[in-house]
């Protein structure tokens, strides 16, 4: 099958089981670069699956995930781990800062894994975090913030190496509304303005509103809406 | 709500009399405000005029003529765009989205269907929302946010409800 075109990232009938449990059942996705795309549904619908599919952190049982032309398939383990620290960002809802670290050591960390010396990648650091308004943080450990604030901190680790494709799943899950509301708008700013594409998988209405469309997966299947209309 | 509609979707399952329709009406949708026949009647005949529903008989007895109605294949396709359309997002909508589901399971027609279109239209408007209270004074995001929380209510509900169907459908055929 051919993805839709001007797609950036797409997948085609994703089918993935875990034991007897069919996570997905046909799923299909696109995004062109730049969209924010809104991934909700109930819990246990399919939806973080559906993102490990698309990240290529999990391998689907059959279907096709297509990325800037190249099947994810086709690529070695290697290939695809070096696509997921250069070309894709992630967010998460929570622990995911590493605790021994400082907060720029942490933001640098993809820029460090990449090759890029310590100095230069955490000047890159830096500038995300003061984007992210938390530049006065640089020298805490993630135990000495906030909740809120080590969020935008790791909204600034997944953006450090300009990725084309952000992966954000709940990533306001564990805040209260205002810092939420702060985060999503902050992150979309900084994806809207690198023309990434964000992959934002959320059950709060609040959170999908930030998005550009919205995907509904349940039972494994899923929906666009903005083709269903 | 529309009760024209209603009871349109109503007639789908067989022609009835006024008196059933009602009667149905409000086991099912009336809860503490029952239809009055006066509504029911003139109800039918603007659906008669409009040609959504046929007169498939009339009973003479004792008592006064009994008219019993049957719906037409306009009224069928106008039961399906009316649950097709969203409403328009805006408080308070409970009683006509509560009617638009269960009358698409009593009709056998896809609820989620109609719950997923309502779901698009209220993110439609929680978008253009939170993009005016991004661009907005602290006025305009209070103001919006008033609105974007009563707009969850109703999200929320729609959520529920979509978990709820399987024993919504049971309860509905009962």
């Amino acid at each position: 099958m051919t993805p839709p075109a001007g797609s950036l990232l797409s997948a085609e009938q994703l089918r993935k089981a875990y034991g007897p449990t069919l996570a997905l059942d046909g799923a299909e996705f696109s995004i062109h670069p730049g969209e924010v795309v809104a991934v909700m549904g109930p819990s246990g619908s399919g939806k973080s699956t559906l993102l490990h599919c698309l990240a290529g952190i999990v391998t689907p049982d059959s279907g096709t995930i297509t990325y800037n032309g190249h099947e994810l398939s086709a690529m070695s383990d290697a290939q695809r781990s070096a696509l997921r620290r250069s070309e894709f960002g992630f967010v998460f809802q929570f622990g995911q800062l590493v605790p021994e670290l400082t907060c720029v050591e942490n933001v640098a960390l993809p820029l460090r894994l990449n090759g890029t010396p310590r100095k230069a990648a955490e000047r890159t650091a830096l500038s995300w975090m003061e984007r992210l308004e938390v530049g006065d943080l640089r020298k805490k450990r993630p135990g000495e913030v906030s909740g809120g604030q080590g969020q935008r901190v790791a909204v600034a680790r997944s953006l450090v190496t300009s990725p084309r494709v952000l992966f954000a799943d709940e990533p306001t899950g564990a805040l209260d509304s205002l810092n939420g509301e702060r985060v999503m708008e902050l992150l979309t700013e900084a994806a809207r303005s690198t023309n990434a594409a964000v992959v934002l998988v959320t059950h709060e209405a609040r959170v999908a509103a930030y998005s550009d469309r919205e995907i509904v997966v349940r039972d494994g299947k899923s929906r666009d809406m903005e083709r269903a209309v | 709500m529309s009760i024209g509609h209603t009871l349109l979707g109503l007639l789908e399952s067989g022609p009835r009399h006024g008196y059933d329709l009602k009667r149905a009406f409000d086991e099912k949708f009336g809860h503490d405000r029952p239809l009055h026949y006066g509504q029911v009647y003139s109800t039918m005949s603007r659906l008669l005029k409009n040609g959504l529903v046929v007169v498939d008989g009339v009973e003479t007895g004792g008592g006064p003529e009994r008219k019993r109605y049957a719906i037409t294949d306009d009224g069928i396709t106008d039961v399906q765009r009316w649950l097709g359309t969203p409403e328009k997002p805006e408080p308070y909508l409970q009683s006509t989205l509560y009617t638009k589901v269960v009358l698409a399971l009593l009709t056998r027609r896809d609820a989620t269907e109609v719950l997923d279109t309502q779901r698009s239209e209220h993110l439609r408007s929680m978008r253009i929302l939170t993009d005016r209270k991004r661009k907005g004074d602290l006025a305009d995001q209070l103001i919006c946010d008033h609105a974007l929380f009563h707009l969850e209510a109703d999200l929320r509900w729609l959520e529920l409800t979509a978990a709820r169907l399987d024993k919504l459908r049971e309860a509905v055929a009962r």
